[in-house]
C-alpha cells in the first residue's frame, strides 16, 4: 500500500508481532518507530555478507540468503527500514510480464508473500483482484491477446463496449484475468521478510555505507559512517542510490539506473466505499492504472514526459520530502476521469511523489558485477520492486550460494551492462525514454531512440547516407538494412505493426542478393578478444573452457561453446587459432563484459597469458554470397575458391592497398562468404575497394535482418536469443561440437555425459509456419507458444520470415509432458517428428511442421569439408 | 437554451481566432518586422521640425487617438446585451496599442545595455491619460524609459512625456556639446539630434508649443553652461533630478507668463493645472538609474540561480501607503495640519500620488492661483479650458506639492533580465512577482507556476482536473508576442485561480467608456530586455 506519512503509525502491526516472532538479534522494539532516539546497534567488526539496502529488495536478499543456510549476515540502511522506494511503492504486484524469467519471479513473489502473511501474522492486506486491461486501439488489443497467449491464461475474456461503467470508447475491449494482478496493502514491507529470517540477520539502520574497500579484486570490507565491517560478500540493494554506491566503491562498479519521479494519486473513500476486491484497473493507452485503496482509488501512471531526479545524486533525506506536482499529473488525471467519469466528485486524499529507478533496457540489474568478485548487486527494479523482490532475492541468493541461479537470469544479468552504460547523461536520457515505455505499445523489433550513436563502425557515415537503419546493440550502431534511394518508408510510428512490416521487400531483396551475387554486411559490433602465452597456457584455458576440440592446426576456425558446470552455454563463439599459442575468439556483441568476466574468471593468474579485448580495433565486414569469392580474389590476386580456401579458416592477406586483414571463410548464416577483420584504419579503404571492385557482380549493403533471416532459415541458433546457460549443447543438437574424447577435462563435460546417458528433455526444433498467410496474418516474434497435439509443450526464442522457403520460421524448444511422476521425460526423434505442432500467434494458432534439422536444399550450393562434417554430425540420428 | 447558443458561438469565435492568428502569426518571422509595424514607426525627432511645423493644427493626432478608441468601443457595443466580445475583438483591442523595437546591440557609438523594449497602453478613461516615451541620448550615453500617468485631464502628462528626455539628455550632455548645440542654434544650422525617439503613431506632440518648449530647454542649457562645474556632464542622477525640477519649473513658469498665441497659453494653463507622475530609467552599461515622482514603478527581473524568476522594484511609489513619504510630507507643514495634510489616503483629501508634475493648484500660493485664474477669466478662456474652479480644502501652508524624484540607481547584473515600468494601473491588477513572472517565463518561453495551493487541493478531482487544464492553458505558449500585451491581459484576465479566464478579460474590454474607469484604470507597460551579457564583464 502506498502510504502517506500521517497514516504510517496507525498501520503498524502491534509490537507484540514483533517480540513473538523475533528470533534473531534484531530484537529492537523500536525499529519501526517514527522517533529518532532509539538506540543504535553496535556495528560488528565483521560479518561474512554485508547488504546495503533495507528496502523490499534488500531485505528479501536477507531472508533467501538465511533461508539458504547463511549465517553472519549485516544489512545496512541509511535512514529507517523501508523508508525508501518501497515505502511509497503502490502495492501493486503484477504477475504478467513481458519476459518469462521476471514472470517467474512474480510468480514466486506473489505466493511468498501471500504464505508469509500467513506465517508471521504480519498484515499486509494482501487481496488478489485480478485486472481489468483496457486497449482503446486494435494494436493494443493485440498485444494484450499475445500477452494472454504468451501466458497461457485461459480464464481471461475479452468484453466489448457494453461495459458502460468504465466510460469505454469504440475499440474498447478488455482483458480479465483473476490471475493477472494481485496486491498488497503495507507499507513497512520489509517487515514480512523479518520476523521469517532466521538468527544469522542482524539489521542496522541508520547506518550509511560510504565505500567499499577491493583488495585484489575481490569484496573486503564496507566503510560506514559508524565505522568499517569486513566482509567477503557485499550486496548493493540501494535502489536509487545503487549507482552513486557504485561508484563510490574503490574500484569502480558501473550499475546502470537513474532515479525519475513517479506519481500516484489517492482519493478518500469514495461515498459508495470501493469494496477491496475490485479488480486493477490498467489502461495503458491513457497511461494510466487505478486500485482500490481505503475505499477509494489509487491511481498513478508512467506519463510521456518524466522527470528524471537526483542525476547529480542527492542523499535520501530528500526522497522524502518530494514534492508534488499536480501540473505534472494533469494528463494522467484527465485519463482517469475520462476512463472513470464518476471519479469527478471524489475527494483528493494526497497527490504522492514517490521516486522510482529505472534501468537502460527496462530490465532490472542482478548479479556479481564483472570487476570486483563478491560484489552483487540487485536494483533498478522499473517500478516493479514489490513484484520482483522475492523472486529477485531468491535468485540472488542461490547465486551466491551455488554460484548460479535455478534460472536464466542472462536477461537481468547486471554483465549485459559495461562502462559504457555507466555515463549519466547517458542513463539520464535513456530513463526518459525507458519509463514511458513501460506503457507503450511495443511492436515486433522497436528500437530504443535515446542514447543512440555512442559506438560506431568507422564505416558508419558511408552506411547512413547509403540509406541504412539502425539498431543498437549494446551501444553500437548496427544496420538493420538500407532503404534504397528513392524508396521512402513510413515515418517511424506509422511502421509500429504486429503484422508485415514496411521493410519486407528490402530485406527480401537483400536476401536475394546474399543468395545469387554478394553482399556486404557490417558487424563490427561483435566482441573480440585475442588471448596470447608463452607456453601452451592459452591453449590449455581454452580446451578447460571450450567444449569443442581447439587443438587444431594454425588457421582453423572452431565454433565452440563455452559451457558451465552443468553443460550450459555461457557463450558461444568461434575461436580462431592463429599461432601456435595465440587465438582470436569472436563472441556476440553482448558478451563484452560477461564473456571477459568469464574468461577471467577461469584464467590462471600467469603473467605469461594475457587476454586483450580487441573488439576496438577491427572493423568487422560480412561478405556474404556465392560472388564473395570473386570480389575477394579479384582485391587480393589470390584464389578464394573451396579448393585453395576452404571454409572454416582464417588467413591474413591483402585486400586491395591494405595487407594484415584476417580473412575467415565464415559468414555466421550458413551463407558462403567470407568475414573480414579489417584493422580500423583500413576500414574505409577496404570497403571501398570491396564496393567498387564488387559492383559487377552485384554487390550491395545489407543489415542485421537479412542476416537473421538467412540464419534462422539455416536453423543457426544465437547465443542471447535461443541458447542460455540452462541450454545444453545436446538440447539443440550440437553434439558434434562437443569433444568427449579430446584430452581436456572440460567445463561441463561431466554434466553432458549424464545428460547423454539420460536423454534429453527439451529440444531446440525449427517450426515452419504452414497456413499462415503473411499478408493478413499476425507476425510471430518470439516467446510464442508452441503446441503439440493440442499440449503447449514450448516456446519460439526467435522467428524470421524466410525468403527461399517464402514461410515463416521459428526456432523454440520443445519437451514433453512430464511422467507419471512428474518427473521430466527424455524427448525422442518421434515426438518431434510425429507430432502435430501449432505455434500461438496472439491467440490464434498455426500449424506448424516442426524439424530437426534445416532443410538441406538450401545448403546445395555449398560442398564444403566442413559444413559436410557438421551435417552428418547432427545429434538424434 | 440562449445561453448555450452563446457558449456555441463563443467557441465558435474561438475557433475562428486559432485560424487567423496563425495566419496573422507569419508577419512575425520576420526579424526586422513587428507585429503591428504598419502601426508603429520610429521617428528622428530633430529639434528643427518642431519649428517648420509649427502651422499644423495643434492635437489633430490626439483626434486620431480618440477616434481610434471610439471604434474599439464601438466593437463592443455590439455585442452590449452579454458583454462579451470574440477573441479576435479582444486582440484587436488589447493590440492597438503595441510597440515592439529591437535595439542593435552595438549602434556605432557604444553597447548597449538595452536588447529590446516591448510597450502597450490601454486606456480606461476616454481619452487615455497614460503617456509613455522610449528613446536613446544620441549626444550622451544610454536609452531613457519613461511611463507618466496624467491626472486631471491628460495635457500635464503629454507635455512631460515630451519634454522631460530631452531635459534629461540635455544635462548629461557634456559641455563640449552644448556648446556644439549653442553655435547651432545661434547660427541657425541645423542642430544634431539629441534623442532618437521610439514612437507609436499615435503618440503625438504639441506642435504649437514647440517653438516655447526649445526656448526653455536652450535656456536650461544655457545655465548649464554658465555654471562652472559642468565638464562632461552630470551623471544620470544628477541628471535625473535636475530634468524633473527644471521640467516642473518651467511647466509652472510658463502658466504665469504672458505668451504669444492664445493656443499657446491655454495649452500652458493646461499642462499646469492638470498634473502627471513620472517614473523614467536610464539604462547605461553601467547599471539603470530611476528617477520616479509618484506611483508608477519599475521593477526588474530577475533570474535566479534555480530558473525561477524574482521581482527587484526599483522605485518606491509616491501615495499614502508609503509611510516614509507620509512623514516626510506632514512634516514640511506646522504640527496643526498633521491631520489634513493627508485626509482619506489623499494629498488634502483630494490627489492620490504624492508627487507629481503640475498641478499647481497645490503648489502656488492661494494668490497666485487666483490671479491668473482671474486674468484667464477675465479673458474669457476659463470655460473652454475646462478648469474646475476649486481650492483644495485646508490650503494652509503651501507648497503642498513637488516634483523632486527619488532615484535608485542598479547596477547591472548577469542575473538581471528585464525592467518592467508600469503605471499604477497595472501594478493595482498585479503584484511585482507575479508581473516578473509572467514576463520571465513569456521571455524563457518556460512556465513556472506557483504549485497548487493547500487550499486548492480540498477540491474534488472534477474541480482539480479542470483547474489543471486552466493551468495548462496558461503555461501553454503566450497568446501574445509583446510582452507588454502579455502583461495587460494577465492583468485584466485573470481569475480567482490565478488561471487566464477569457469571459473575465472580455467583460473587462467591453466596458463601456462611463464604467470602464470605475473597474480599471489607465494602464501603460512597458518592458525593457536588458542585455545582461554586458554585465559579466563587470561581475566578480
Amino acid at each position: 500500500m502506498a502510504l502517506s506519512p500521517v497514516l504510517l503509525p496507525r498501520l503498524l502491526p502491534p509490537q507484540t508481532g514483533y517480540r513473538l516472532a523475533g528470533r534473531g538479534l534484531w530484537t529492537s522494539p523500536h525499529l519501526f518507530t517514527v522517533s529518532g532516539d532509539s538506540q543504535l546497534l553496535p556495528l560488528p567488526g565483521q560479518a561474512r555478507v554485508v547488504i546495503c539496502g533495507g528496502g523490499i529488495v534488500g531485505t528479501s536478499v536477507a531472508y533467501h540468503l538465511a533461508k539458504l543456510g547463511w549465517t553472519d549476515i549485516v544489512l545496512l540502511e541509511q535512514g529507517r527500514l523501508g523508508a525508501g522506494t518501497t515505502r511509497l511503492c503502490a502495492g501493486i504486484v503484477s504477475v504478467a510480464k513481458p519476459i518469462s524469467i521476471e514472470c517467474k519471479m512474480a510468480n514466486y513473489s506473489n505466493t511468498l508473500y501471500e504464505q508469509l502473511e500467513g506465517e508471521t501474522g504480519v498484515k499486509t492486506g494482501y487481496v488478489k483482484t485480478g485486472s481489468l486491461c483496457l486497449a482503446q486501439n486494435q494494436d493494443r488489443f493485440i498485444s494484450l491477446k499475445r500477452l494472454a497467449s504468451r501466458l497461457n491464461i485461459y480464464d481471461c475474456f475479452f468484453v466489448m463496449p457494453e461495459y458502460r461503467k468504465l466510460n469505454l470508447h469504440i475499440f474498447m475491449h478488455f482483458l480479465l484475468s483473476l490471475y493477472f494482478i494481485l496486491f498488497l496493502a503495507l507499507s513497512h514491507l520489509p517487515s514480512l521478510f523479518l520476523p521469517c529470517s532466521y538468527s544469522g540477520v542482524q539489521i542496522l539502520e541508520r547506518t550509511t555505507v560510504q565505500q567499499v574497500l577491493v583488495e585484489k579484486g575481490h569484496v573486503m570490507a564496507v566503510e560506514t559512517d559508524r565505522g568499517s565491517i569486513e566482509c567477503e560478500y557485499f550486496v548493493n540493494c540501494a535502489g536509487q542510490w545503487a549507482y552513486e554506491l557504485g561508484q563510490a566503491s574503490e574500484m569502480k562498479v558501473s550499475v546502470p539506473l537513474h532515479g525519475c519521479e513517479h506519481f500516484y494519486l489517492l482519493t478518500k473513500p469514495l461515498q459508495e466505499a470501493v469494496p477491496p476486491s475490485t479488480p486493477v484497473v490498467i489502461d495503458m493507452d491513457g497511461r494510466i492504472y487505478a486500485r482500490q485503496w481505503h475505499g477509494g482509488f489509487l491511481s498513478g501512471g508512467f506519463e510521456k514526459n518524466p522527470k528524471p531526479i537526483f542525476t547529480e545524486g542527492r542523499n535520501q533525506l530528500e526522497i522524502q520530502n518530494m514534492q508534488e506536482d499536480w501540473d505534472h499529473f494533469e494528463p494522467m488525471l484527465t485519463s482517469l476521469l475520462r476512463r472513470m467519469p464518476s471519479l469527478e466528485s471524489a475527494e483528493i486524499h494526497q497527490l504522492v511523489n514517490c521516486p522510482e529507478s529505472f534501468t537502460p533496457d527496462m530490465r532490472c540489474l542482478m548479479g556479481e558485477t564483472p570487476g570486483v568478485s563478491g560484489y552483487y548487486v540487485l536494483a533498478g527494479m522499473n517500478s516493479s520492486g514489490l513484484a520482483f523482490a522475492g523472486g529477485a532475492g531468491k535468485y540472488l541468493a542461490e547465486w551466491m550460494t551455488y554460484g548460479y541461479p535455478t534460472a536464466n537470469v542472462w536477461p537481468l544479468d547486471v554483465k549485459r551492462f559495461g562502462n559504457l552504460q555507466s555515463s549519466r547523461t547517458f542513463l539520464r536520457h535513456r530513463v526518459m525514454e525507458v519509463m514511458p515505455l513501460l506503457y507503450e505499445l511495443k511492436v515486433p523489433r522497436w528500437d530504443f531512440q535515446t542514447g543512440r550513436q555512442l559506438r560506431t563502425s568507422p564505416l558508419y557515415d558511408r552506411l547512413d547516407t547509403q540509406g541504412a537503419r539502425w539498431m543498437e546493440k549494446h551501444g553500437f550502431e548496427r544496420p538493420k538494412y538500407f532503404v534504397p534511394p528513392g524508396k521512402d518508408l513510413l515515418s517511424l510510428d506509422q511502421s509500429k505493426t504486429f503484422y508485415k512490416p514496411d521493410w519486407f521487400d528490402i530485406v527480401g531483396a537483400e536476401v536475394k542478393c546474399c543468395k545469387e551475387a554478394v553482399c556486404v554486411i557490417d558487424m563490427s559490433s561483435f566482441t573480440k578478444f585475442e588471448l596470447t602465452s608463452t607456453g601452451d597456457q592459452a591453449l590449455e584455458l581454452l580446451q578447460h573452457l571450450c567444449a569443442n576440440d581447439l587443438d587444431v592446426p594454425v588457421g582453423h576456425i572452431i565454433h565452440t561453446g563455452m559451457l558451465n558446470e552443468r553443460g550450459g552455454y555461457e557463450n558461444d563463439c568461434s575461436v580462431v587459432r592463429l599461432s601456435k599459442n595465440s587465438f582470436f575468439i569472436v563472441s556476440p556483441t553482448d558478451q563484452q563484459v560477461h564473456c571477459w568476466s568469464w574468461i577471467k574468471k577461469h584464467m590462471p593468474s600467469d603473467p605469461h597469458l594475457h587476454l586483450e579485448d580487441v573488439s576496438w580495433k577491427y572493423t568487422a565486414l560480412n561478405l556474404i554470397g556465392p560472388r564473395a569469392m570473386d570480389v575477394l580474389a579479384e582485391l587480393s590476386y589470390v584464389s578464394m575458391t573451396p579448393d585453395h580456401f576452404p571454409s572454416m579458416f582464417c588467413k591474413e592477406m591483402s585486400v586491395g592497398y591494405a595487407n594484415g586483414i584476417r580473412v575467415m571463410s565464415m559468414t555466421h548464416t550458413g551463407e558462403p562468404g567470407f568475414m573480414l577483420y579489417i584493422p580500423i584504419e583500413y576500414a574505409l579503404h577496404v570497403y571501398n575497394e570491396v564496393m567498387s571492385v564488387g559492383q559487377k557482380y552485384g554487390i550491395r549493403n545489407a543489415g542485421y535482418y537479412a542476416l537473421r533471416s538467412l540464419r534462422i532459415e539455416k536453423f543457426f541458433a544465437f547465443w542471447g536469443q535461443d541458447l542460455d546457460a540452462f541450454t545444453t549443447p545436446l538440447e539443440c543438437g550440437r553434439e558434434f561440437r562437443v569433444k568427449f574424447d579430446k584430452d581436456t577435462d572440460f567445463l561441463g563435460r561431466e554434466a553432458l555425459l549424464q545428460q547423454r546417458q539420460d536423454g534429453v528433455t527439451r529440444r531446440f526444433v525449427m517450426l515452419v509456419l504452414e497456413d499462415h498467410d503473411t499478408e493478413l496474418d499476425l507476425w510471430p516474434w518470439w516467446g510464442e507458444p508452441i503446441y503439440r497435439n493440442g499440449q503447449l509443450a514450448g516456446t519460439t526464442t526467435s522467428s524470421a520470415y524466410s525468403y527461399t522457403l517464402e514461410r515463416h520460421v521459428c526456432l523454440g524448444f520443445v519437451s514433453p509432458p512430464p511422467g507419471p511422476e512428474g518427473l521430466p521425460t527424455p524427448i525422442t526423434p518421434d515426438f518431434i517428428n510425429r507430432g502435430d505442432y501449432e505455434v500461438d500467434i496472439a491467440g490464434q494458432r498455426y500449424p506448424a511442421k516442426a524439424k530437426l534439422y534445416p532443410f538441406s536444399s538450401l545448403f546445395t550450393q555449398q560442398k564444403r569439408r566442413k559444413d559436410d562434417l557438421e551435417l552428418s554430425n547432427l545429434q538424434g540420428k | 437554451m440562449s445561453g448555450r447558443v452563446c457558449t456555441s458561438i463563443l467557441q465558435r469565435a474561438s475557433c475562428y481566432t486559432v485560424t487567423l492568428s496563425f495566419s496573422s502569426s507569419s508577419q512575425y518571422v520576420h526579424p526586422v518586422v513587428y507585429p503591428s509595424s504598419h502601426l508603429q514607426h520610429t521617428q528622428y525627432c530633430r529639434l528643427s521640425t518642431w519649428s517648420t511645423s509649427r502651422r499644423a493644427r495643434s492635437c489633430c493626432n490626439l483626434k486620431k487617438a480618440g477616434n481610434g478608441s471610439q471604434k474599439g468601443r464601438k466593437l463592443s457595443t455590439r455585442q452590449d446585451l452579454d458583454f462579451q466580445l470574440s477573441r479576435v475583438q479582444i486582440n484587436g483591442i488589447l493590440r492597438s496599442n503595441e510597440q515592439t523595437v529591437s535595439v542593435p546591440e552595438f549602434d556605432g557609438r557604444g553597447l548597449n545595455a538595452v536588447r529590446k523594449f516591448e510597450s502597450n497602453q490601454l486606456a480606461a478613461n476616454t481619452p487615455n491619460e497614460d503617456r509613455r516615451s522610449a528613446a536613446t541620448c544620441l549626444q550622451s550615453k544610454g536609452m531613457l524609459f519613461g511611463v507618466f500617468d496624467g491626472h486631471g485631464g491628460w495635457a500635464c502628462a503629454q507635455a512631460v512625456s515630451e519634454r522631460l528626455l530631452y531635459y534629461i539628455a540635455v544635462a548629461m550632455m557634456s559641455k563640449q556639446s552644448l556648446e556644439e548645440l549653442e553655435r547651432c542654434m545661434e547660427h541657425g544650422r541645423a542642430v544634431p539630434p539629441i534623442l532618437q525617439w521610439y514612437k507609436h503613431h499615435t503618440d503625438f506632440n504639441y506642435r504649437d508649443s514647440a517653438s516655447l518648449y526649445i526656448e526653455h530647454l536652450r535656456v536650461f542649457w544655457q545655465e548649464i553652461l554658465d555654471s562652472e562645474e559642468h565638464g562632461d556632464g552630470m551623471s544620470p542622477s544628477d541628471a535625473l533630478a535636475c530634468a524633473f525640477k527644471r521640467l516642473d519649473a518651467d511647466i509652472s513658469l510658463e502658466a504665469q507668463v504672458p505668451l504669444s498665441s492664445d493656443l499657446m497659453k491655454s495649452t500652458a494653463i493646461q499642462v499646469a493645472f492638470a498634473g502627471s507622475t513620472a517614473c523614467v530609467a536610464h539604462i547605461g552599461t553601467d547599471g539603470i538609474h530611476v528617477a520616479n515622482a509618484g506611483d508608477c514603478r519599475a521593477v526588474l527581473g530577475v533570474r535566479e540561480k534555480d530558473g525561477s524568476w524574482s521581482a527587484l522594484p526599483l522605485s518606491k511609489d509616491h501615495n499614502s501607503q508609503n509611510q516614509a513619504e507620509v512623514e516626510r510630507i506632514k512634516a514640511q507643514h506646522p504640527p496643526s495640519e498633521r491631520n489634513t495634510v493627508i485626509t482619506d489616503d489623499r494629498l488634502l483629501g483630494v490627489l492620490m500620488p504624492l508627487r507629481a508634475f503640475g498641478d499647481v493648484r497645490f503648489k502656488w500660493s492661494l494668490e497666485l492661483q487666483q490671479s491668473i485664474l482671474a486674468s484667464l477669466e477675465s479673458g474669457g478662456d476659463l470655460d473652454s479650458l475646462n478648469l474646475y474652479q476649486y481650492i483644495p480644502p485646508n490650503y494652509l501652508t503651501p507648497p503642498y506639492l513637488n516634483v523632486a524624484p527619488e532615484i535608485t540607481y542598479h547596477k547591472l547584473r548577469p542575473q538581471d533580465h528585464f525592467l518592467i515600468l508600469g503605471s499604477d494601473g497595472l501594478w493595482d491588477e498585479l503584484g511585482n512577482e507575479e508581473a516578473v513572472r509572467l514576463v520571465g517565463e513569456h521571455l524563457s518561453g518556460i512556465h513556472i507556476q506557483a504549485p497548487v495551493s493547500p487550499s486548492e487541493k480540498q477540491m474534488k478531482l472534477g474541480q482539480m482536473l479542470e483547474l489543471l487544464l486552466k493551468r495548462r492553458a496558461r503555461a501553454s505558449p503566450a497568446l501574445d508576442s509583446n510582452a507588454a500585451t502579455h502583461l495587460i491581459r494577465h492583468a485584466l484576465g485573470t481569475g480567482e485561480y490565478g488561471d487566464l479566464c477569457q469571459e473575465r478579460l472580455a467583460s473587462m474590454l467591453a466596458l463601456p467608456e462611463d464604467l470602464a474607469r470605475m473597474y480599471r484604470d489607465d494602464i501603460t507597460a512597458t518592458v525593457v530586455y536588458l542585455n545582461s551579457d554586458l554585465a559579466k564583464p563587470h561581475h566578480n
